[in-house]
């Protein structure tokens, strides 16, 4: 097999989202990833994932979803011990959460007055999650396009020095602060790596297959004394039926 | 125009585990009593069931079961010459919100304090003289004792169940237990959990540099318990989705699982749920509450006239409600004059990671909110503070309460948070990292205060809270010194990499510490320092009694919920045989 480098892996995906976007979205074959790590049982994992399945993007457009699927693979890249964002479909997370309520401000105040205050005080800015996406997506794209450096286009570095750039805060984003941008897209970035595949990232569960983390299980009363031994287990999600879920009698459904 | 409704002779806001408790004793006494919930209705069946309750995103990271922004956030500043702007999502604390309030979400770390912590000045002036402290700190003494509480300490445990292995019985220290701890009547109701892999780790390094380590008593059964109200609750199996999350295994103590069936089939008591009381009200005399104004989930306007009312919110809602209603004079910073808001505290916690080889397995989503083994060594005035230049200290344990990855995933200091680099470090670290904990007191400040913003509002349109807090310089070094000896006890553990984070200035409001917002209505001897009397009563107005952590003078080494129940028992023993018999002040103000 051949071994797969970070950059050979962007730079193809790059390439084939020049030719089609929708070949950028597709996922590539279990030989295109490279080794796997035998903890994890990453072979198995890795012929879990389904090939095809292709997110449909209701919130971003095609523009923005190439930055995003790029800028998500340079957060979690794909390697030797598994698979990345991309794989994992964490741009597809961000669509569902950006297009639902999440992104249209759920549990956020948004009244004013505004005022930029101090980074002890936290996010001040009058948009929700969606608006500060579309918004700062927007201005970035409008600024790499004029300098004719898509970021999808560019070397692996060369991403990374433009999110470095974005993350130290050295643009403007049509007001937003690139930091602020920046961390929001890391954030919810790991969250779609690791939230449960019912959201729409952490396809087939190739995040937590990959640290060990069992999911929504939910009984390790007789594990926790087998100490120091690793919990071998398949991770489960909460769309599986609940076996795992213990009760020690019938809860009748009252108080 | 608000419906004036029936007069009833008690109304509880906020049906809390305080509320709750309040409201159970007093309709057991045959009083009519009304509890005023402003959120919804759940119970352990069916809202906390799994698997839908082992969600990360949506109970952790989005914080579904706590007070929503859009309606009721909190401003805040760190000092009086900033401009307070509101916290428009919650991350360093989560207050919470519905039936059975905070306690439905907590992790059940059930703590009493020292007796020494009831009486902190005198203490601290006694043992170290005048010039220890800081000339800015206003930390004061209670008004009650440990030994007024002990009776009440015990009872809110066995209410509770809490699991857990005595170190002073009746002044015998125990062996296993804290021998720091302030003497118990008897033993915890229950017996310790069982012990993780990273308590053991733990122990033993902690045991072998001299230290007296021992379990965290926990509100997460060890085994099945029926408590004094005929609850019964199930073994908790350490699954790993506590704090912040419901129990559906009916092995956390919460309302739900203690005493919310009990007061719920009593029809003495009424429960409102979707009502936002918006203040009490008073008379022309301002001296005498007449009842409370609230409105209910379908925007209509009540008012609620009541003989005793009983403030029994989250402590930051207690100080607001106070404030909204015009009860006690607002606390002036720059006067120093004034009591309504002064001596808000907070909780200084800090943590060390300790990076194991991949031989050493932690499986650290196998936990429970409260299991853990901790040390008391360092914690209050447990330690010769001569020459240290602080007061107070903090507990240090293997507190592991879960391994959710969104949240937990250490990598060793330097690492880049993002790439490669960062995914790998998350890979190899993820199941070889022990966190050990410092959790420590919070002494208060003329600076750190609560009061009422002059800018913004709640959805009701009332003014939001305003919070004014930095960490004294005293609590920084207090974290600095523990926190190097948790980095001691690592290395001890056998770690590979030891990475200590002490507490630093400013407190930011976007990294979670504690919930544990304390003051803003102290309580006291002295009506000059203190809102309410020893007996939790308003000394403006005598029958409103404000029950919650607000009433802490500074806060101490430890979780402030085991106390608060003390002081809930203590206070409606109080409301029982003194107020409601004889009326009036209970204290000479």
């Amino acid at each position: 097999m051949t071994k797969v480098t970070r950059r050979s892996f962007v730079t193809t995906v790059g390439v084939a989202s020049v030719a089609s976007a929708a070949a950028l979205r597709t996922t590539p074959t279990p030989a295109a990833i490279g080794g796997v790590p035998a903890a994890s049982g990453g072979a198995a994992a890795t012929a879990k994932i389904s090939s095809g399945a292709t997110p449909v993007y209701l919130f971003f457009n095609a523009d923005e979803a190439r930055f995003i699927e790029a800028a998500c693979e340079r957060f979690i890249p794909a390697d030797e011990l598994g698979p990345g964002a991309l794989l994992a479909a964490v741009p597809n997370y961000l669509d569902k959460q950006l297009g639902g309520a999440w992104g249209a401000g759920e549990r956020l105040y948004r009244s004013g007055p505004w005022a930029s205050g101090t980074a002890t005080q936290g996010y001040q800015l009058p948009f929700t999650p969606a608006e500060l996406f579309h918004t700062s997506l927007r201005a970035i794209i409008h600024d790499l396009d004029a300098r004719q450096t898509p970021f999808h286009a560019m070397s692996a570095d060369n991403q990374d020095a433009y999110l470095r750039s974005l993350e130290a805060g050295a643009h403007d984003l049509d007001g937003v602060p690139s930091s602020v941008f920046f961390d929001a897209l890391l954030q919810m970035t790991v969250e779609g790596f690791f939230s449960d595949p019912v959201y729409g990232g952490n396809r087939d569960m190739v995040a937590w297959r990959m640290i060990g983390f069992p999911g929504a299980y939910a009984d390790y009363f007789e594990a926790v004394d087998r100490h120091g031994v690793k919990f071998q287990r398949e991770p489960m999600s909460l769309a599986e039926d609940s076996k795992g879920h213990i009760l020690l009698k019938d809860i009748p459904a009252k108080l | 125009m608000a419906q004036r409704l029936q007069e009833v002779d008690v109304v509880v806001i906020g049906v809390g585990m305080v509320g709750s408790m309040v409201a159970k004793e007093l309709a057991a006494a045959g009083y009519r009593v009304v509890g005023l919930e402003r959120g919804q209705t759940r119970f352990t069946v069916p809202e906390f069931q799994s698997p839908a309750m082992h969600d990360e995103l949506r109970f952790a990271v989005h914080k579904a079961m706590m007070q929503d922004n859009t309606r009721e956030p909190v401003t805040f500043r760190n000092q009086s010459s900033q401009v307070a702007l509101p916290l428009r999502r919650w991350e360093s604390f989560l207050p919470g919100t519905g039936l059975g309030g905070s306690m439905v979400h907590w992790n059940g770390q059930t703590w009493r304090f020292q007796a020494s912590d009831f009486q902190l000045a005198t203490h601290v002036r006694e043992r170290y003289g005048k010039n220890l402290l800081d000339a800015d700190l206003t930390i004061q003494d209670w008004g009650v004792t440990y030994a007024d509480l002990e009776p009440h300490y015990d009872r809110f445990e066995y209410l509770l169940g809490t699991s857990g292995k005595a170190g002073n019985i009746k002044g015998q220290i125990q062996a296993g237990g804290d021998p720091h701890q302030s003497p118990r009547s008897r033993d915890y109701p229950t017996p310790p959990q069982k012990e993780l892999f990273q308590g053991t780790l733990f122990r033993e390094a902690a045991a072998g540099l001299g230290c007296n380590p021992f379990p965290q008593p926990s509100s997460n059964m060890s085994q099945p318990y029926t408590n004094p109200e005929g609850m019964k609750l199930n073994t908790c199996v350490f699954c790993g989705f506590c704090e912040r999350f419901g129990c559906e295994h009916f092995a956390k103590s919460t309302p739900q699982t203690v005493i919310l069936p009990v007061l719920l089939a009593n029809p003495n008591f009424e429960l409102r749920t979707g009502c936002q009381v918006q203040r009490i009200n008073l008379d022309s005399t301002k001296k005498h509450a007449t009842g409370v104004t609230y409105v209910d989930a379908v925007g209509r306007e009540f008012e609620q006239p009541a003989a005793l009312i009983v403030t029994s919110m989250f402590a930051l809602n207690n100080v607001r409600m106070l404030l909204l209603s015009g009860i006690g004079t607002p606390y002036d910073p720059n006067t120093g004059q004034g009591v309504v808001g002064r001596n808000y505290s907070y909780q200084t916690v800090s943590s060390v990671d300790a990076f194991f080889d991949d031989d050493v397995v932690v499986n650290p989503f196998m936990a429970s909110g409260a299991s853990g083994t901790v040390i008391n060594d360092f914690a209050a005035d447990n330690f010769d503070h001569s020459g240290l230049g602080f007061i107070g200290g903090g507990y240090v344990g293997a507190v592991n309460s879960h391994g959710r990855p969104i949240q937990f995933h250490p990598v060793p200091p330097g690492t880049a948070n993002w790439g490669k680099g960062w995914k790998q470090a998350v890979v190899k670290h993820y199941n070889h990292t022990v966190k050990i904990s410092v959790h420590g007191s919070s002494m208060s400040q003329r600076q750190n205060y609560l009061d009422l913003d002059p800018t913004y509002r709640d959805a009701w349109g009332q003014p939001l809270l305003r919070m004014t807090f930095d960490f004294p310089q005293n609590d920084l070094k207090m974290s600095a010194y523990v926190t190097a000896k948790a980095v001691e006890i690592g290395k001890a553990m056998g770690a590979k990499q030891v990475a200590g984070y002490p507490r630093k200035g400013p407190y930011t409001t976007q990294q979670y510490q504690s919930t544990h917002n304390t003051g803003g209505t102290v309580m006291g001897e002295n009506p000059k320092t203190s809102v309410v009397n020893r007996y939790l009563q308003c000394w403006d107005v005598p029958n409103v009694f404000v029950i919650g952590a607000s009433n802490y003078p500074q806060n101490a080494s430890w979780n402030p919920t085991g106390t608060l129940g003390a002081l809930t028992y203590w206070a409606i023993d109080a409301i029982k045989s003194k107020y409601l018999k004889n009326g009036g002040h209970l204290v000479a103000a």
